[in-house]
């Protein structure tokens, strides 16, 4: 079987083009599903905000029918698909998937997203054994990259930064208090990030009530104004603030006063406005963690390059999936020559049994169908593996050719 | 010495060694996670092994309980501390937890060894009740030797947060939080085993017997219970694990000092 894989990408395609040629999961699978019967194979369909590539396996490579399809997508801009567009075959196909898994190929590399993605994909899409074994490996592959390496542990944006910090602080953030003062984009976005790490935002706080309100109705929080704050200082675990106001929001004191009704919980407070919101000297209060925009982009850049050095690490341990892939591939052609060669071993056996069936008691057949079969057995476990073994190597199909040919398996087949 | 034990004494070194690798990885895990924390990681679960080969390698040649020295103690001891932080230890988020319990392990063995707790010492054989009783001091020693690892570790991170150091994201840590809760569940399980230690050495007490290493010990009950109450009122976090640590010194220094002086 082969594996062709046609696509395009943030690498080299506008977002004007990878609009055009963006499905949604339901248009993937529609899509997937005519492909493979098309081309009487396998067809899966992966499509994210920067990137849509088919992967199509059938006897003979698939190329034409990739474009076309892909062609088709693209309408009237078919003609700049040409340039963005990519296409590999096999090895190197597996390869790019197993990139794409692991978070290397995107445009913050190590980024989580994309496994959730393609696991989508590969539901949706009309796989059979090949593909199923190659998205299999590939999901596979991005979790060990996850777990082996620290690519996904960094954050990339102020945000996701700071819910990081949150976790630091916290662990699991499930349960914990987030109270949130401005109801701007800023805000909406760190909640949204807490939120999505199972943080539960109790509290908009907003200088106007209303602004605040719908936030609060968004998020599942209540809406206060902003100087009703100090209860809500006493239960929160994380503050988040991206107010407008030109003056301190909260103050040293009014944190300490707080402080003495949390009984020493932690207290995270993230400070994303500028001018800031909140007193500096917080930071110097016992069980206060004050950060602010400066700080956490400061983490950012160190997480960032931090990541650079983790994708070469999982660059190695995708390279080492690929090739085990590489093995299983080669493996299929030698397949049914090792099944020939076993079932002429067996066919021969069996006759042999045959003629001596007569002359022999119940109690002295078994046994030496026991015995003949172990000899079968192991006079063919070295071949076998030997054979699997040259068909990872670029002679395997020779290996194949001498096997069929010293056996006589091609009159054998033709025999039957 | 028999068979079992001269095979015992040959393990030491190998345990050594792997619990000296482990504390040298640690610090390497600091650099960078990645393969420095998981050679860490095997040289514990190895060392481990070791150490448990040794234990019982002691255990099946002596006819009675062979920790009953200082030193043997202190051998049972480590066991049992990097026993418990394996148990954390093995997971990514742990692992630095072994930079502050490996190095203190692998001297305290060392220690051991040189006092001749790894060797068979006929002279010490004792009873049942003295080998529980040994047993549930050293356990509930152990678990607040791994508290003070987790303040100690506690008080590390909380500096580098607030300094808002920029690679504060880069080393995995176990959470503040996690590790607050931790040392203080580390601590009420050992007040328990204590507890139960002095209960059982009570049992063949007898008039004369109490000295300066008992009183410690009284004096270690009741200050780790007043941590607990403290904690339950507010001393948490930084407090709490200066707290930890001072209680550890007493476990450390003060009550090694008492039990040799008596």
């Amino acid at each position: 079987m082969k594996l062709t894989l046609a696509g395009v990408s943030h690498h080299r395609a506008p977002i004007e083009l990878r609009e055009r040629v963006a499905l949604d999961l339901e248009a993937c699978r529609t899509l997937a599903e005519r492909l493979a019967q098309q081309l009487d194979g396998e067809a899966v369909v992966l499509s994210t905000c920067n990137r849509t590539e088919l992967y199509l396996v059938r006897e003979e490579h698939a190329d034409d029918e990739a474009v076309a399809a892909l062609a088709q997508l693209a309408g009237e801009r078919a003609d700049d698909l040409a340039a963005a567009l990519y296409r590999l075959r096999d090895e190197a196909a597996a390869l790019h998937l197993f990139r794409v898994a692991a978070g290397l190929d995107s445009l913050v590399p190590g980024e989580g997203e994309i496994l959730g993605q393609v696991r989508a994909a590969f539901e949706a899409g009309a796989a059979g054994p090949f593909l199923d074994r190659l998205f299999r490996q590939a999901l596979h592959t991005g979790k060990r990259v996850r777990m082996e390496t620290a690519i996904g542990e960094s954050p990339a944006s102020v945000p996701s930064a700071a819910a990081a910090l949150a976790q630091q602080v916290f662990g699991d953030l499930t349960g914990h208090r987030v109270l949130l003062l401005g109801a701007g984009k800023i805000s909406e976005s760190a909640a949204r990030n807490l939120r999505s790490r199972g943080a539960e935002i109790a509290v908009v706080a907003n200088r106007t009530l209303a602004h605040g309100e719908d936030l609060a109705r968004k998020l599942g929080a209540q809406a206060l104004a902003l100087d009703g704050v100090a209860t809500e200082l006493e239960r929160a675990d994380v503050v988040v603030s991206a107010t407008s106001a030109s003056e301190v929001v909260l103050s040293r004191e009014s944190v300490a006063a707080a402080l003495r009704a949390r009984k020493g919980r932690p207290l995270l407070l993230l400070d994303l406005a500028v001018p800031r919101d909140l007193d500096p000297a917080i930071n110097d209060l016992d069980g206060c963690f004050l950060y602010d925009v400066d700080d956490l982009e400061a983490v950012v850049t160190e997480t960032l390059s931090g990541r650079r050095g983790e994708a070469a690490r999982a660059e190695q341990l995708v390279a080492g999936e690929a090739d085990r892939f590489r093995e299983w591939q080669a493996s299929l052609d030698i397949v049914p020559t090792i099944a020939s060669l076993r079932a002429l071993a067996e066919e021969i056996r069996d006759r042999e049994l045959l003629k001596a069936g007569g002359r022999l008691s119940e109690r002295e057949r078994k046994h030496i169908e026991s015995v003949t079969s172990q000899i079968v057995a192991k006079l063919l476990h070295l071949p076998t593996i030997r054979l699997k073994e040259a068909a990872a190597a670029a002679d395997g199909v020779v290996y194949a050719d001498v096997v069929k040919h010293l056996f006589g398996l091609e009159e054998e087949e033709r025999r039957r | 010495m028999r068979d079992g034990g001269l095979m015992a004494e040959f393990l030491v070194v190998p345990v050594l060694l792997a619990y000296g690798e482990a504390a040298v990885a640690y610090a390497g895990e600091l650099r960078g996670p990645g393969l420095a924390g998981r050679l860490a990681t095997w040289g514990v679960r190895l060392g481990w092994l070791a150490q448990t080969a040794l234990l019982a390698g002691q255990a099946a040649s002596a006819e009675g309980f062979p920790w009953g020295t200082w030193a043997g103690s202190l051998n049972l001891f480590v066991w049992l501390v990097v026993g418990a932080y394996l148990i954390w230890g093995c997971t990514p988020r742990y692992r630095l937890l072994g930079l502050a319990v490996m190095p203190i392990a692998a001297a305290l063995l060392a220690l051991a060894w040189a006092g001749g707790g790894t060797a068979l010492d006929e002279s010490e054989r004792s009873g049942a009740v003295l080998a529980i009783h040994v047993a549930l001091m050293l356990a509930a020693f152990a678990g607040l030797t791994l508290a003070a690892g987790m303040a100690a570790l506690y008080i590390w991170q909380e500096r580098r947060l607030k300094r808002h150091e920029r690679a504060v994201l880069r080393v995995r840590v176990p959470p503040l939080d996690a590790l607050d809760r931790l040392a203080a569940r580390s601590v009420l399980g050992s007040i328990v085993l204590l507890t139960l230690g002095i209960g059982v050495g009570a049992a063949r007490f007898q008039r004369g017997d109490f000295d300066a290493a008992m009183a410690v010990t009284f004096v270690i009950l009741a200050y780790y219970t007043v941590f607990l109450v403290l904690r339950h009122e507010g001393w948490r976090g930084r407090r709490g694990a200066l707290l930890s640590l001072a209680g550890f010194a007493l476990v450390a220094i003060v009550l090694p000092l008492t039990h040799f002086a008596s």
